[in-house]
């Protein structure tokens, strides 16, 4: 049947809905196959098969009826794709409103193949093969219903941009959603995506100004610096690695020392990305968020971030920051960093104090930036091998007071379709529009899921959180956290989803012996193509 | 005359399989999905169950006699026989399957494999006995013409 436009279809619903029955049971394939003709859906039959079964599961079925299965409640499974349908017209607008907000509803790369416009998925999964028929709405051609799943507002760093410039010109105090919403004018944006990000600003800014009373030595980042620079890199980052990280929170710096960042709002969930956290100093704050990826189907590996930009990174000098290394300070109590970093697969070389690994399917990159006034190392870890330059990577001289990192912390962004298993240290993306925050702190409040699912993601965020804290420690060998006092802020640097990142900068004592949790599946494409990404000082990948 | 009686025996027939218990509810969802687009639906749904079932039944069989004592495949096997009795709704012919996946269930105890053997009997029979009356049933269906459809009116 020739694809109609997903339009169109919402309007032909729940008439001409494409039914996929799958049943071992001869017998049955042929009662369904009856019952739904009857509800006018279309139907196409199979024979159960294990395999083809459980692709459906994967591919995120939406309902399961158990058998014996009756008309009434067949005639109701319409309502789960037109809800998809509505859900996914959203987005596509979205999408399409927004260039440089990387919706990602696909994990996989196929997402050129996908059809936005069709594919209202509706499976339902069947619990037991016997006992429950799967049914499959949509069309078929669809290779991957489950990243239709979720589709989420990248908060890319224009985006952002445009965010803080609204807030500032209403003035914290006042400022509410809906205006933020209307100064900002961006279509497609709801009022839900405005107040998520609201809050992960307002939490990201009064965490920064504790920092920064703490601080002692001032290293100030000019916020503008970070802005501009980070701008680039930040859309550097979140455009490279994002295809998988649909938010990408900026930190903007606004007081003098502190660069905000904010992290992602639950959108974030969506991607895993290493957030990174740069610890700067004290008033640094930055966390960039890592930019959550909608749907990643194919989770991005977490990269960590790490940006040891050579020395020339743009924002350098914040690195001016006396901060000192980071890296090095796990045990002095000074900014620490924290890398929250998933491997890939789970190795992890430490650094110094950190260990970070490099997720392995993608190539993350990793990007410390140290402070101008040490030698930036720059380092882009494609894959583990890499990651284990970085931990030759001599941390940069504690005398360097202006390195800054940029540790990426793995946040846990989990896509929708990603769930994040911190226990092994290893993140598993189902297609089960999971979100995983990991983070530092047993915050988990980040990972709002606005636009998405969030059943599945809670479960896997409050799971995640303990184990950055506490098992840190009993993780496996691979992960290694290094955890960091002060957060550097980024300006504009996208992470995906580092919802964590509030989270980081709020805990850093706790994170001492944060191990970084390195997801393998995270994407680190998330994280910005250090090349690029004039250095950001205090980086903060998610 | 002839008719009206057959249809009386029909009604009888369809009464008793109810009262039984050999259907159950499931049939007359069946029944209503019949309709003009597929006017033998039910007949051909019983068929196809039948089929399928026997094949189940003789694979069953063969298992039980290869390894008597492999329950958790017995049970698999079981299991979906049942389930797709439940398709028809031939109701006793399930509660024969549970009472045998029960003693799968226990497995080793003393006499298990006699105690799995005789309640698979039963499961036996009555697949043997339902499938009988259901052919005399859409017989004299076939007979009493489509205009007599059975309906709820037999219960």
């Amino acid at each position: 049947m020739e694809r109609p436009l997903f339009y169109a279809r919402a309007e032909a619903f729940p008439a001409g809905l494409r039914v996929l029955v799958v049943d071992d049971d001869p017998t049955w394939l042929k009662i369904l196959e009856k019952m739904l003709r009857k509800c006018s859906y279309e139907v196409m039959s199979i024979d159960g098969e294990t395999s083809r079964v459980m692709k459906g599961v994967q591919h995120g079925a939406c309902d399961y009826l158990l058998k014996p299965v009756r008309m009434k409640e067949l005639k109701n499974i319409w309502q789960h794709v037109y809800r998809k349908k509505m859900h996914e017209l959203k987005e596509i607008q979205t999408h399409y409103n927004n260039e440089d907000i990387n919706i990602l509803r696909y994990g996989s790369e196929d997402l050129d193949d996908r059809n936005l416009t069709d594919g209202i998925t509706n499976i339902s999964s069947a619990r037991k093969r016997k006992d429950v028929d799967y049914k499959e709405f949509g069309d078929q051609e669809f290779g991957d219903p489950s990243r239709l799943k979720k589709a989420r507002v990248v908060w890319s760093v224009d985006l952002h941009q445009k965010f803080v410039n609204a807030v500032n010109q209403i003035g914290l105090d006042k400022v509410g959603p809906k205006k933020i919403l209307d100064l900002m004018n961006v279509p497609g944006l709801t009022r839900e995506n405005v107040a998520s990000h609201l809050q992960k600003y307002r939490l990201y800014l009064s965490r920064l100004q504790k920092q920064s009373e703490d601080s002692t030595s001032g290293g100030n980042m000019p916020s503008d610096l970070i802005n501009n620079d980070n701008v680039a890199n930040f859309e550097l980052a979140s455009s490279t690695n994002m295809q998988q990280c649909s938010e990408h929170t900026k930190f903007v710096g606004t007081s003098e020392n502190l660069i905000q960042g904010i992290i992602d709002d639950a959108h974030i969930g969506d991607i895993k990305k290493i957030v990174p956290v740069q610890v700067i100093e004290s008033e640094k704050g930055l966390i960039s968020d890592i930019p959550s990826s909608q749907n990643v189907n194919s989770v991005p590996q977490l990269s960590a971030l790490f940006s040891f930009k050579g020395m020339t990174p743009g924002v350098e000098e914040k690195a001016r920051e006396p901060t000192t290394p980071k890296h090095q300070t796990l045990h002095d109590g000074a900014p620490r960093m924290q890398f929250m970093h998933y491997p890939g697969q789970g190795n992890c070389t430490m650094l110094d104090d950190y260990s970070y690994l490099s997720s392995s399917d993608q190539d993350h990159q990793v990007s410390f930036n140290l402070s101008s006034s040490s030698p930036v190392i720059s380092t882009t870890v494609t894959n583990e091998k890499d990651m284990k330059d970085l931990s030759e990577m001599k941390p940069v001289p504690t005398d360097q007071r202006n390195a800054h990192f940029a540790v990426v912390a793995p946040v846990a962004c989990m896509t929708g379709s990603v769930s994040l298993q911190i226990k092994h240290g290893m993140v598993h993306s189902q297609d089960d529009g999971a979100i995983c925050k990991l983070d530092g702190s047993p915050n988990t409040k980040g990972c709002s899921t606005e636009q998405i699912d969030n059943q599945e993601c809670l479960p896997l965020t409050s799971e995640f959180s303990p184990k950055s804290e506490a098992e840190l420690d009993s993780l496996p060998g691979d992960l290694h956290l290094c955890s960091i006092q002060k957060f550097g802020c980024f300006e504009d640097v996208g992470f995906g989803g580092a919802e964590n990142l509030q989270d980081i900068i709020s805990t850093p004592d706790t994170q001492v012996q944060n191990d970084w949790y390195i997801s393998s599946e995270l994407s680190s494409d998330y994280l910005y193509e250090t090349v690029d990404y004039p250095l950001i000082d205090e980086c903060l990948f998610a | 005359m002839d008719r009206s009686s057959l249809q009386r025996q029909l009604a009888n027939l369809k009464k008793s399989l109810f009262d039984q218990g050999n259907l159950d509810e499931q049939f007359y969802q069946l029944e209503e999905l019949q309709d003009d687009a597929s006017p033998n639906f039910v007949e051909e749904v019983v068929t196809l169950f039948f089929r399928d079932s026997s094949r189940l039944v003789a694979n069953i069989e063969q298992a039980i006699e290869k390894c008597p004592r492999d329950y958790v495949s017995l049970d698999a096997l079981v299991h979906q026989l049942k389930d797709s009795a439940s398709s028809i709704g031939a109701a006793k012919m399930m509660k024969d399957c549970t009472v045998f996946r029960e003693y799968c269930d226990k497995r080793n105890f003393e006499g298990c494999q006699t105690l799995c053997l005789r309640s698979f009997q039963k499961v036996k029979n009555e697949h043997s006995t339902l499938r009988q009356k259901l052919e005399n049933y859409f017989q004299l269906l076939r007979q009493v013409g489509p205009a007599e459809k059975a309906t709820r009116s037999g219960k």
